[in-house]
């Protein structure tokens, strides 16, 4: 406690010695991050015309939640980090309310509930979420030793568990895997030690049997079944697999060209706009424009690492370096699923797949790593 | 080694946090190498399979199917015709809510249980995204229901399909037949090739001419190379190979004589049969009760079908082929003939007929019809006029029964007449072997003297007896009987199965007999040529019912009715140049000459009074349509 303070009281006092900041620095701007992030969103624009069937509703309704949420991004990023280190607990908690609201009173469509309905107002709570429990944990951590003993691991589970608890309960198995996946990866960055990694996917291993046959709903197990064996059900539970790996496939090195994808353009692709738009892209600009894409994934990511890394506190270092790994795990999972490695679950492109919660979200998230790697400079001893 | 350091180290975490921060990366880096791996593996190394694939999911070869050859009578009268029929049908895929759907089209058009019942057993056996129809013959204010109900039920549409239609319904439902659809039995006997042909095509004949034509009828399929979305609309035609259609078929059959036939038999079951003496070609071909073939086209109710296959009066039954009857008396100008050329009689044979008969060493007396018997000096052309039964049992009784098997055999009794029908029934004509074989027993002399009479063993199709007696009338020839006159414009050629070479005069002796029969005062058969500006010769014959079918329920009334004897009458015209043969039977009319001559006599009167093969006469032609459906 007593080191923190002594930093703070330094960095206070020593601002001034440095030499002035630059106008993106002040405004709180990561240039070369927004410069990447401009370039997804045009791309993801113009994938999703195609993706759309020529529609410019769904062209210009994704254009304003695009605006909307750089926006919200700039403001995020003007928040300083401490006021985001403080009040993180209470948003978590408050996010654990609404989720139990959810739960009680929640509205939602095919048998799961996850929406809730606030003077007019439509949201989901588990979007929130996803940057309340890495902010709570890392919180959490910074104000602990690092490597965390036991007792904090402990605690650190515990705040991952719950909202993940209470998400699975909607259900909504892909969402709480992730929003726990970020939780854990700040714990992870923290210095969790090998032996308990180890211990927990020993532990993971021995669980598998009885989560598959009591933790799993008869369409989960399904999906994952068709992932091991896709042919077997090519119009029933295969199909959408099916038809993403002919459309990627038949997209070759150089693609059908922009609009001329046969899978896409004829409807065979289903939910070509959200989750499976990696594979219009694929389809139209082959294998090119897909790497291109992962290049630019790629680009955003080592940019967030390097913003972690850069990190002056425990808190905007494990808070940044849990968002990027998170924003990868979201490639992965969703190009994993449309390339048919991984089973089908409901994880939209980020950027790039239409509809603007989700991207709302992860543009804070982004611009929470602009508050990170603008923070003002401390002086090291 | 851990310590208890309760101090920050803000050097150790940075470092901590880059390890595993590098250790991740890693991680990251592998995963991107799989990602990678994975556009690799399906756009370069698989690449031909997916484009395939997805030239597959794109192109659609869809079978266009032919159209079925038309039927028409001798006149060009239109039998059997396609016309487009409206269908109701889902695409299960693109429905939402089966049931809420099917009750929304419930009050929108009429819609029974069968229908949906069908329509559930379809759906198990359809192809994604295929439509399955639900409703067949919506009517223009059905179809008007649906269009504007349309957006209210996504998946839903109203189809054209041709379908056939039989405008003279019932008067040929036993001849022409009807079609019905593809039934799990037909695609359980279907061929590969069958298979192929039937792309498309929904209707296979079940009955009668479009079941043995099926395969001149159906015509070749064709195919369209089609791009198409995944909801199988199709988006343009790529390729097309048009169909062949079906090849068309004139019948012998004439509509007005078939008419004038099922008019002359009016509400009695039996059958009629006219055959053309010199071709073989069937004239008129009427079994009654029928039915309406259209009922069956696109599928029958299952309340329509129980009350046709619960009715008493069996009207599915094809009397005419598939009915055997003991052709009684009508046998007797053929065994005369026999009789005559085996030398067992002469044109001066005269027998005493004391009105009964008894065989050597036998105690049993064979009783004629006529108690008193015909008279001290009855010769063959009397024991003909007047159906003298004492006259044959006496020849019968010396002439050999093998002997007699062979005659009946030239005159087609006994095996299938090979006409163009399906479900032909042989009939039967006993021999020793015969007997040997099938009772197991040694031929008895009055085996013969049934034989003789057309009772006992012997059965016969009302068709056998048209064979035979347009045989007897062209003096030997006997031509296999064919109910299509030209395939495709083309004539087919009378089929000549056997010629009798016979004694010219004991063709006469016969003719006379048969003649007489109608012609002489005392003759059985007046009323076949009363009236008549030509001369007609036939022979009446009766036959008694053996049995009823156990366990039907009749009520007694109908019981006595259906234990009468069957009315027969064979017989042809004009006698000086024979043209037309006829065979009549009525159920249970009891006596031939009263009952079954007039028929034949109105088929004559039709046939050889009136001008033939006059076009105008057909356009004028009154007939009854009692098809009688919408």
């Amino acid at each position: 406690m007593a080191s923190r303070d002594f930093s703070h009281r330094l960095s206070d006092a020593h601002g001034s010695l440095r030499k002035p900041a630059s106008l993106s620095r002040r405004l709180h701007i990561d240039v070369p991050l927004l410069v990447l992030l401009l370039v997804l969103a045009v791309v993801g624009v113009g994938v999703l015309y195609s993706a759309s069937g020529s529609d410019m509703n769904y062209v210009r309704r994704q254009s304003i939640f695009m605006g909307m949420a750089f926006v919200g991004m700039f403001i995020v990023a003007q928040i300083p980090l401490d006021f985001y280190r403080r009040w993180s607990p209470w948003a978590y908690l408050g996010g654990c309310v609404l989720l139990v609201g959810v739960l009680l009173f929640g509205t939602g469509a095919k048998g799961a509930q996850r929406w809730l309905e606030i003077a007019g107002f439509r949201f989901q709570p588990s979007e929130v979420m996803k940057l309340g429990v890495p902010m709570a944990v890392a919180a959490y951590l910074h104000q602990r030793t690092l490597p965390p003993s036991l007792p904090t691991v402990i605690g650190a589970l515990a705040i991952v568990a719950i909202p993940a608890a209470l998400i699975v309960r909607q259900p909504d198995l892909g969402t709480s895997i992730l929003i726990a996946a970020s939780g854990l990866f700040a714990l992870y960055l923290a210095g969790l030690s090998w032996k308990m990694i180890g211990a927990a996917a020993m532990a993971l291993l021995v669980a598998a049997y009885p989560i598959w046959h009591w933790g799993l709903h008869d369409y989960q197990q399904q999906r994952i079944l068709t992932l091991l064996n896709p042919n077997d059900d090519r119009f029933g539970a295969g199909w959408n697999i099916f038809n993403s790996k002919a459309a990627i496939g038949s997209g070759g090195v150089y693609g059908k060209g922009y609009l001329q994808g046969t899978q896409s353009q004829l409807d065979f692709l289903p939910e070509s706009h959200t989750d499976f738009i990696i594979a219009v892209l694929s389809e139209e600009w082959g294998m090119r424009g897909a790497l291109l894409l992962l290049l630019l994934y790629v680009l955003i990511i080592s940019r967030g690492i390097y913003i972690s890394f850069m990190a002056q506190h425990v808190f905007g270092r494990l808070l940044a370096g849990s968002i990027t790994l998170t924003f990868f795990v979201y490639v992965f999972v969703n190009i994993g699923m449309v390339t048919g490695l991984l089973p089908v679950v409901g994880v939209p492109l980020p950027v790039i797949s239409y509809g603007g919660t989700s991207l709302i979200t992860l543009m804070a998230g982004f611009g929470i790593l602009m508050a990170v790697g603008t923070e003002r400079r401390r002086v090291h001893f | 080694m851990p310590h208890d350091y309760h101090l920050k180290d803000p050097h150790t975490e940075q470092r901590l946090f880059r390890n595993r921060m590098l250790v991740a990366l890693v991680g990251v880096v592998f995963l991107l190498g799989v990602l990678v791996a994975r556009f690799y593996n399906l756009q370069v190394v698989n690449y031909e399979d997916y484009r395939t694939q997805s030239d597959e999911n794109r192109i659609q070869v869809r079978p266009v199917a032919p159209t079925r050859g038309l039927i028409y009578d001798r006149n060009g009268i239109l039998l059997a015709d396609n016309r487009a029929s409206y269908n109701l049908s889902i695409v299960r895929e693109r429905v939402r809510d089966m049931d809420a759907t099917l009750e929304l089209i419930g009050h929108l058009v009429r819609l029974d249980d069968s229908d949906v019942a069908k329509f559930q057993k379809r759906l198990k056996r359809r192809r994604p995204f295929e439509p399955v129809p639900l409703r067949f013959r919506l009517n223009e204010d059905e179809i008007a229901r649906i269009s504007v109900n349309q957006f209210r039920m996504p998946g839903v549409s109203v189809e054209a399909e041709l379908v056939r239609y039989y405008s003279l319904g019932h008067l040929f439902s036993h001849s022409v037949g009807y079609v019905g659809r593809i039934s799990d039995r037909d695609l359980s006997n279907f061929t590969q090739d069958d298979v192929r042909r039937y792309r498309g095509t929904r209707s296979i004949g079940k009955v009668g001419l479009e079941r043995s034509y099926e395969d001149l009828l159906l015509g070749e399929a064709g195919y369209e190379n089609v791009e198409i979305d995944a909801h199988s609309r199709v988006l343009r035609i790529l390729e097309r190979q048009d169909p062949k259609p079906g090849a068309d078929l004139t019948l012998n059959l004439d509509a007005r004589l078939q008419q004038v036939a099922s008019d002359a038999l009016g509400d009695r079951r039996g059958a009629v049969v006219a055959i053309d003496v010199n071709s073989g070609g069937v004239l008129a071909f009427v079994s009654k009760p029928s039915f309406d073939p259209n009922l069956f086209v696109t599928g029958i109710s299952f309340a329509d079908y129980r009350a046709l296959s619960d009715s008493l009066d069996v009207p599915l039954f094809n009397r005419a082929v598939q009915g055997q009857y003991p052709p009684g008396s009508t046998l007797k100008p053929l065994m005369g003939l026999g009789g005559l050329q085996a030398g067992v009689i002469t044109r001066e044979t005269k027998i005493k007929d004391p009105g009964f008969y008894k065989l050597p060493n036998d105690p049993r007396i064979y009783r004629d019809h006529i108690r008193w018997g015909h008279g001290d000096k009855v010769d063959l052309v009397q024991a003909m006029a007047q159906s003298c039964d004492v006259y044959f049992w006496d020849m019968a009784h010396r002439w050999d029964i093998d002997e007699m098997h062979s005659m009946a055999s030239h005159f087609g009794l006994g095996t299938k007449t090979g006409i163009d029908l399906p479900m032909e029934r042989p009939g039967l004509f006993p021999s020793r072997d015969w007997k040997r074989g099938a009772r197991g027993m040694p031929w008895f002399p009055g085996d013969s003297l049934n034989a003789v009479l057309g009772q006992g063993f012997v059965l016969a199709t009302p068709l056998q007896l048209a064979v035979m007696t347009a045989t007897i009338a062209n003096r030997g020839t006997h031509y296999r009987p064919q109910m299509v006159k030209t395939i495709n414009g083309v004539e087919q050629p009378p089929e000549i199965l056997h010629n009798l070479e016979a004694n010219p005069l004991h063709w006469d002796l016969v003719f006379e007999g048969m003649e007489a029969v109608v012609n002489h005062r005392s003759g059985t058969g007046k009323r076949a040529g009363k009236g008549l500006d030509f001369r007609v010769a036939g022979k009446s014959g009766t036959a008694q019912v053996v049995g009823i079918a156990q366990g039907a329920r009749y009520d007694s009334e109908a019981l006595q009715e259906r234990h009468r004897d069957h009315a027969l009458f064979v017989a042809f015209a004009p006698v000086d140049n024979p043209r037309i043969a006829v065979s009549v039977l009525v159920e249970n009319g009891e006596g031939g000459g009263k009952v079954a001559a007039p028929v034949a006599r109105a088929l004559f009167a039709e046939w050889i009074s009136s001008p033939q093969e006059d076009q105008e006469t057909v356009d004028t032609m009154n007939l009854s349509e009692e098809a009688g459906n919408g």
